[in-house]
């Protein structure tokens, strides 16, 4: 996401990427980030939480009128929730290799989907 | 507890199973910065979601550097918004709400309360666990920046899974 946020910024389009991996945003360097200490996958708020998922996407775009610097990440300091929980789950070091197998199949989310989409 | 160290975290990971390390992007020097050409609250706002967004009806992303894009109209109902990713472990809150990832109700009231001028009327989308850094600059970002530039939009807000 940085790659194609610097590249939109040199040709004349403000961007600012969303997002919760801190790392990763810090080594793509993009021009203004906001960042949201939640699990991945909740990029912008908890699921069925509709004020949540406002504030964040609110917050988002609030930054690109105060961001002056280029290469900021915010913080917006919010709280998945009170334990840590979560980063131990994600940490656990016993798990495998969690993606799926890559190919050119295209994947739906339902079959019904599939059908749609290409007929049955 | 400090934020994840995902870059770490995944080269062990694969490490320990056997895999070559995975070369992360790292930007070389600083950023351009283009500044707002005018307040938010006039601004017509381009989106691009990288959670392998579709709607019901579009051919779902495939998993092996899928380049393409997807045009998702704003007014899609939420029941229709659906998501392929490789990385289908991050996908369940979006499959359950897609405001998770892709926040298309919370851009409906912002632009309906005047914080953004208005939202374009697509938001766009791809699959973005594309490895190869050369085909996403050769041919993701230019489908990107090709539409982007057909709605002339002021700024892009951008959100990965």
């Amino acid at each position: 996401m940085g790659l194609i946020a610097r590249h939109l910024e040199a040709i004349g389009i403000p961007t600012l990427c969303m997002g919760s991996a801190l790392d990763i945003m810090e080594a793509a360097n993009a021009p203004r980030a906001v960042f949201t200490d939640y699990p991945l996958g909740h990029t912008t708020g908890k699921p069925d939480d509709p004020q949540d998922q406002y504030e964040i996407t609110r917050s988002g775009l609030e930054a690109f009128q105060t961001i002056r610097e280029p290469g900021t990440i915010k913080n917006l300091e919010r709280i998945w929730t009170t334990g840590d929980d979560w980063k131990l789950k994600t940490l656990d070091d016993t798990k495998g290799d969690e993606r799926s197998s890559r190919d050119e199949t295209p994947r739906y989310q339902f079959e019904e989907d599939r059908v749609s989409a290409e007929g049955s | 507890m400090k934020p994840i160290k995902y870059i770490d975290m995944i080269r062990d990971r694969y490490s320990r199973l056997g895999y070559p390390a995975y070369k992360w992007y790292r930007a070389e020097g600083p950023p351009a910065l283009t500044p707002l050409k005018k307040p938010l609250a006039e601004s017509k706002v381009g989106v691009l979601c990288t959670a392998g967004t579709y709607v019901k009806g579009q051919v779902a992303y495939y998993y092996k550097d899928d380049t393409s894009i997807r045009a998702i109209p704003k007014s899609t109902p939420v029941s229709e918004i659906r998501f392929s990713h490789l990385t289908e472990q991050y996908l369940p809150a979006a499959r359950k709400d897609p405001n998770c990832v892709f926040p298309i109700e919370p851009l409906a009231r912002l632009e309906a309360e005047g914080v953004v001028g208005e939202v374009a009327d697509e938001l766009f989308s791809c699959m973005g666990a594309v490895y190869s850094q050369r085909r996403t600059r050769e041919e993701l970002t230019p489908r990107i920046v090709e539409r982007f530039e057909a709605q002339n939009v002021d700024l892009a807000f951008l959100i990965p899974l």
